[in-house]
């Protein structure tokens, strides 16, 4: 074998030309990259934490940490996202007859990653991190029914997104876009390594979403504490079980796409070419048998934190409970029914195109019942105006218009006028930023302070709500126009006069979320800084009505000392009513929990050796990743040790410690919510 | 409740084993829903197969690669596999002696290496016709979704040896019952994955 031979054997693909030197710009992104990894490393190195983060983090096994792991990877991810589309609405706003400052091609990369990193490495991320955090804990468990496949979820995440970080180092990524059509991503079109990393990417992070589905669904199922019925739970608990239902039914046919794709690449089959029998609108149908439903993994989570939010904030219990029951199911089921109207142009017949755009617009009546069902909870109620308060107000506006604009692309006809344009990238922005990021954000700042047992603050909080609202208006709207104008999406350079002050004001708007985030950064800065002002260890600062309030925070490994009894809706609300809240129970036992397993890193590695080594044709890489999960997983099959019991004397001890700092505490009244005298102890009202 | 009441698909332990039968409820679910979600991977594949029947490219179809005698041999071992992996079912409820579960394993897994080695002589026949899958979409079509199923034949006959040598090192302790009856749930979905294949691509493309 000669030399080269030798390099491709060890190295595959890889090359000098595979390093970003072509242009200054990617450079420099890949020097980011590359100083930001480095800076983390010796930054846990100097301060000692290796360890720490090892065993507290890294592999443990709570579900409260593995979804603190899944938010922080989206904020990572989200950072990088946002800069990608501000850079975008830049390359538009100067390329008015100017070829701008970005090549197409890289211009192309961007809006593939942003588009992939934004649904599948921010989005998910960030639902599933607060699913995570959050409904175990609404329902009254110890912990989800599979804590280990838990963290194998956030490994395959991770790994995803590790590889989204690798693919700004070496070689360049997908043009393609983020729903990766054949036949252009094809060998025929696409003979790079571009495409292969998109594949990999997101088939590492469709499998790690699959497992999570059944891992939350099995949880709501089976680990509810007594007494909480199906219909006792929070509304969120009910939108994340639709959302995990959806996941377990929708993310495979992605696998199935992504890897038939693979096939078509690697293998030279014809599953979706152009020549021997392929057939493209087979991806396009396996591929939006997954997108349509994931656009609902996306908002339902964030419906049910709205709800909690309108009802917790307006001290009223939600109205129409079983309405907003019945439609989160609906809208599950619908979303399956729906996914044509993806492709209306693409040569279907009238009739089918008919009777998808009628299915679409079905979706518009349940969601309808549930914006009038959080309006009226809000209808004489003490409405408190905090954080996540105002992002569920900006939210029922904004989103209402984008749900018509939804309406108006539901039918076919309108359909072939505006579909490719810049008019259906505001109605996903539309439907996506207020829908699915603000209820994350809404979701984020309420849940806070009991994760970390200090409020978020509330002046930046605000600062950074207006930023994104603003920022979203006036980047999206101008969008609207831009469309109707017949501005093409993905368009790099244009040479219509009428298109340039809505993308200039387009991008005044990127620079308002750049600002939006800045804040959330800077918020959490400061929060750090005041914690000891923030303090709410009593658990409590909001008033709350769910059982997710009752425990102290942040709230132990166990979450609750002895499993609570639930005997209505808004349980914890009662409890408080009836002064029973805060009460020593009879009898502490001793508690089992999963030990930590270091399964979820070595699973991490291995994806990222798998998906490396398939685009880069690294093909010991690749069997040496598959091998290490296969021996890993059949390794741990052995291993008896896996519990570790809490003894009841500690559990009594904790549990006593946080009620005597329960009685210590100040009551505050709500008008003082969000001021230093909210040490998480509220004033009990009526309402 | 009472320990016997029925909580999952399948053989359920209530009646011997009460600890085992309150674990297996979440257990033995949650891997139901994994099974269901592999079936719509399946799906996926039967409806990519069923769309690219029509991609044969001018190349060879159906009546031309398949092998009634081989796949109909290939059916009886695997449905005779899954009643002998009752048997093991059957033994590892009743008899308190591991002996009988493993020798009936150890014929479910002879079985389904078997089906294996007839499978992989259908491909070698379709590759001996001079064509692969690269030869046309309909032929990708088959590789994928027959393979798919011949792949999670192999790991579950991977998942047998690795539950024989739990037999070996644990006795029939409580974890190795409730991985027998996960295996189980696995291997009969396989068969009924199998009957799918066996009707939609063998029987239907030999009589179309």
């Amino acid at each position: 074998m000669t030399a080269s031979d030798w390099w491709y054997v060890f190295f595959g693909k890889l090359s000098y030309d595979s390093l970003p030197f072509y242009s200054p710009i990617a450079a420099f992104a890949a020097l980011l990259v590359v100083f930001g990894a480095l800076f983390v490393v010796i930054l846990i190195t100097w301060l000692g934490k290796w360890k720490y983060l090892w065993t507290e983090w890294l592999t443990s096994l709570d579900h409260k940490k593995i979804g603190i792991m899944f938010i922080t990877i989206s904020f990572v991810m989200m950072a990088r996202a946002l800069v990608e589309a501000s850079m975008m609405r830049l390359q538009q706003a100067l390329a008015y007859d100017a070829p701008g400052y970005l090549p197409p091609d890289h211009f192309s990369q961007l809006f593939t990653t942003h588009g992939t990193i934004m649904i599948f490495f921010m989005a998910m991320p960030f639902l599933t991190g607060v699913m995570n955090y959050a409904m175990p804990l609404q329902i009254g468990a110890r912990d989800v029914s599979f804590p280990l496949i838990n963290s194998l979820s956030l490994a395959f995440t991770s790994a995803g997104a590790a590889i989204l970080m690798i693919s700004l180092c070496l070689g360049k990524f997908s043009t393609g876009g983020w729903s990766g059509y054949p036949p252009y991503t094809e060998m025929t079109f696409n003979p790079g390594v571009g495409p292969d990393y998109w594949i990999w990417a997101v088939t590492l992070s469709s499998i790690g979403s699959t497992m999570t589905g059944i891992n939350f669904a099995v949880t709501i199922y089976k680990k509810r504490c007594p007494g909480m019925h199906l219909m006792r739970m929070p509304l969120f608990c009910w939108t994340a079980l639709a959302t995990s239902i959806l996941m377990i039914f929708a993310m495979p046919p992605l696998t199935v796409a992504t890897v038939l794709l693979a096939l078509d690449r690697y293998a030279d089959m014809h599953f979706f070419t152009n020549n021997l029998g392929g057939n493209m609108m087979n991806y396009a149908n396996l591929f939006w048998a997954f997108g349509h439903p994931e656009v609902y993994i996306l908002v339902l989570p964030s419906f049910g934190v709205y709800s909690e939010v309108f009802a917790n904030f307006s001290a009223k219990k939600l109205y129409g409970y079983i309405g907003l029951v019945s439609a989160t199911i609906a809208i599950g089921f619908i979303s399956f029914l729906v996914w044509v109207h993806h492709f209306f142009t693409m040569g279907q017949t009238a009739s089918l195109n008919a009777v998808f755009g009628t299915a679409t617009m079905l979706v518009g009546i349940p969601t309808g019942v549930k914006i009038y069902d959080w309006i009226l909870t809000m209808y004489r109620g003490r409405v408190r105006f905090t954080v996540p308060m105002l992002y569920a107000l900006a939210f029922v506006i904004l989103f209402t218009i984008g749900g018509l604009t939804g309406i108006l692309l539901a039918n076919p006809a309108v359909d072939y006028q505006v579909h490719n344009t810049l008019f259906l990238v505001a109605h996903f922005h539309n439907m996506l930023i207020p829908g699915m990021l603000y209820g994350m954000l809404a979701g984020y700042t309420y849940w806070f302070p009991k994760a970390f047992g200090f409020r978020l603050d509330e002046k930046w909080g605000r600062i950074a709500w207006g930023c994104w609202v603003v920022g979203f208006v006036l980047a999206f709207f101008p969008l609207y126009a831009l469309g109707a104008l017949g501005m093409p999406r993905r368009t790099v350079e244009y040479f219509e006069g009428a298109y340039l002050p809505w993308t200039i004001v387009a991008m005044v708007g990127a620079v308002f979320v750049l600002a939006a985030f800045a804040s959330l950064l800077i918020q959490l800065f400061v929060s750090i800084l005041r914690r000891r002002e923030y303090n709410v260890f009593a658990g409590d600062p909001w008033n709350g009505r769910t059982i997710e309030w009752m425990t102290p925070a942040p709230p132990p490994e166990y979450n609750f000392a002895v499993i609570p009894t639930v005997h209505e809706r808004d349980a914890f609300h009662a409890m408080k009513m009836r002064n029973e809240a805060y009460l020593p129970p009879e009898r502490y036992k001793d508690i089992e929990m999963p030990k930590n397993s270091m399964l979820g890193p070595v699973f991490a590695v291995a994806g990222v050796m798998i998906a490396f080594g398939l685009t880069w044709y690294i093909w010991w890489m690749v069997a040496a990743g598959i091998g290490i999960m296969m021996l890993s997983v059949i390794a741990r099959s052995f291993v008896k040790d896996t519990k570790k019991v809490i003894p009841a004397w500690k559990v009594k001890k904790e549990h006593e410690r946080w009620l005597r700092a329960v009685h210590e505490t100040p009551v505050v009244s709500r008008d003082y919510e969000v001021s230093p005298a909210n040490r998480g102890l509220a004033e009990v009202s009526a309402v | 409740m009472s320990s016997w009441e029925q909580k999952h698909p399948g053989i359920n332990l209530g009646t011997i084993d009460p600890e085992a039968h309150e674990e297996a409820e979440e257990l033995v679910f949650g891997f139901w829903v994994y099974l269901m979600s592999d079936m719509i991977i399946f799906a996926m594949l039967f409806a990519t197969y069923a769309v690219e029947l029509r991609g044969i490219a001018g190349g060879p179809g159906p009546k031309d690669l398949y092998d009634i005698k081989s796949v109909s041999i290939e059916t009886g071992l695997l449905l005779m596999s899954s009643f002998t992996f009752g048997m093991a079912s059957l033994a590892m409820k009743y008899n308190p002696r591991p002996k009988f579960v493993v020798y009936w394993l150890i014929i479910t897994l002879c079985l389904g290496l078997t089906f294996l080695g007839f499978e992989s002589h259908d491909f070698l026949s379709v590759f001996d016709k001079g064509v692969g899958p690269s030869r046309s979409g309909f032929i990708s079509a088959y590789f994928a979704l027959v393979s798919t199923h011949g792949i999670h034949v192999t790991l579950g006959c991977l998942w047998i040896c690795v539950m024989l040598a739990q037999i070996m090192v644990f006795g029939l302790d409580k974890d190795v019952k409730l991985r027998l009856l996960r295996l189980g749930l696995f291997w009969h979905f396989l068969d009924v994955v199998w009957v799918g294949i066996f009707s939609i691509v063998y029987l239907q493309g030999l009589a179309g």
